[in-house]
């Protein structure tokens, strides 16, 4: 299966965000769009940096163009 | 809730092709949502293609597909919906297969009014063969075939499908994600030949070509130039120099090409209309 960085729940109203890093490009598009700075770019890959300050606005799901990142809400 | 797409793809398919940050994927995503909303069989749905970048969709896609020639994705998808009406016909493909080679199979398929949902993808240029100009590259742009900036002027794409016949006509951006599915799926529920222009950005070919910094920048530059069809009706033509008009641009209920067809059947066979 491919790999995948996937934060930490910290707490209930916590996503979990996943990265398929198989898929992710890089194109910096979720990173930009998200409104929080949740995310940023490493080597080419995005990683999940600030879990707990997602606002579950979808952007970055809704955006990204290689179907890499998902934003699971329950 | 995480978005399923998964289950529309054909297994093991991605990573798809694409160039980071290709626009092609953001459109692809929509029409997965927009062919979801509309509930449609995956056995009784056809997607069609010519080539380009943005005619390798339908390989990715879990549905009845058809990749074919360039320029050609029209003709072959009037094909398919005469001899199964009953099939759902999604055609898409680029804007040089579909306004350049295949303009011609473009219009008439305007003309005749027939019941399929064209979806073209115009990043402006001809991506998947290094970038030469495209009937949709804007004048004065580079491309690699013009190098000193496009002297041509534009075909617009929404334009020429309504002058055409088009009887269901709308256009969004990469950038107005959601607006893609929205229109997508208006296009599928109607009765008739829809097209649906989604601007979207190649940064490979075009990107780098005409100063774009970044991909981030090309998607700022969608959202700059779209104007929805209600704000516009209140603004001077100065105001609207360089825009492209989003949202429902035309929409018109008249008969439909399959159903005009059945009826010559039936007269030919000496049945009763
Ligand atoms: C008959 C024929 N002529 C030319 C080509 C070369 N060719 C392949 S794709 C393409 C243009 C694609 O541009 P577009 O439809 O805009 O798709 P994009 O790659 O930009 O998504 C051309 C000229 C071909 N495959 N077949
Ligand atoms: S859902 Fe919104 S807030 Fe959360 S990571 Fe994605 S873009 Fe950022
Ligand atoms: S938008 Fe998608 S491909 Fe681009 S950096 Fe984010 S996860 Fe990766
Ligand atoms: S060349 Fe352009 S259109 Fe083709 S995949 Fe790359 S970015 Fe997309
Ligand atoms: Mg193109």
């Amino acid at each position: 299966m491919s790999s995948s960085n996937e934060a930490v729940q910290k707490k209930g109203s916590t996503p979990r965000i996943e990265v398929i890093e198989r898929y992710c490009k890089g194109c910096s598009i979720c990173v930009e769009f998200c409104p929080t700075r949740v995310l940023e770019m490493e080597t080419f890959v995005v990683q999940v940096v600030k879990p707990e300050a997602c606002i579950k606005c979808m952007q970055c799901e809704l955006r990204c163009p290689d179907f890499a990142i998902k934003v699971h809400t329950e | 809730m995480a978005y399923d797409y998964e289950k529309s793809i054909r297994p093991g398919k991605l990573p798809h092709i694409w160039c980071p940050g290709c626009g092609h994927g953001i459109a692809m995503k929509g029409l997965i949502r927009a062919m979801d909303t509309c509930g449609l069989d995956k056995n009784n749905t056809a997607i069609v293609s010519g080539i380009g970048c943005a005619s390798r969709l339908p390989g990715y896609m879990d549905y009845c597909t058809l990749h074919t020639a360039h320029g050609r994705a029209a003709a072959f998808a009037t094909g398919v919906k005469m001899a199964k009406p009953e099939m759902n016909v999604i055609v898409m493909g680029g804007d040089g297969d579909g306004t350049a080679i295949g303009g011609n199979h473009f219009i008439h398929a305007c003309r005749r009014n027939i019941d399929m949902t064209y979806v073209i993808f115009n990043n402006f240029i001809y991506g998947m063969t290094g970038g030469q100009f495209s009937p949709c590259t804007p004048t004065g742009d580079k491309a690699s075939t013009t190098p000193y900036g496009n002297p041509d002027p534009i075909f617009d794409i929404s334009k020429l499908a309504i002058g055409a016949g088009a009887t269901f006509v709308a256009r969004t951006t990469a950038f107005h994600a959601t607006q893609i599915d929205k229109l997508i799926a208006e296009g599928i529920k109607h009765k008739g030949m829809s097209v649906i222009e989604v601007l979207d950005d190649c940064p490979t070919t075009y990107g780098r070509r005409n100063k774009f910094r970044s991909v981030v920048d090309m998607m700022k530059r969608l959202k700059e130039i779209a104007v929805p069809v209600a704000a516009a009706s209140k603004m001077t033509a100065e105001q609207l120099e360089g825009k492209v008009l989003t949202g429902v641009l035309y929409k018109e209920d008249k008969p439909e090409y399959c159903e005009q067809y059945a009826k010559v059947i039936a007269k030919a066979q000496g049945r009763a209309v």
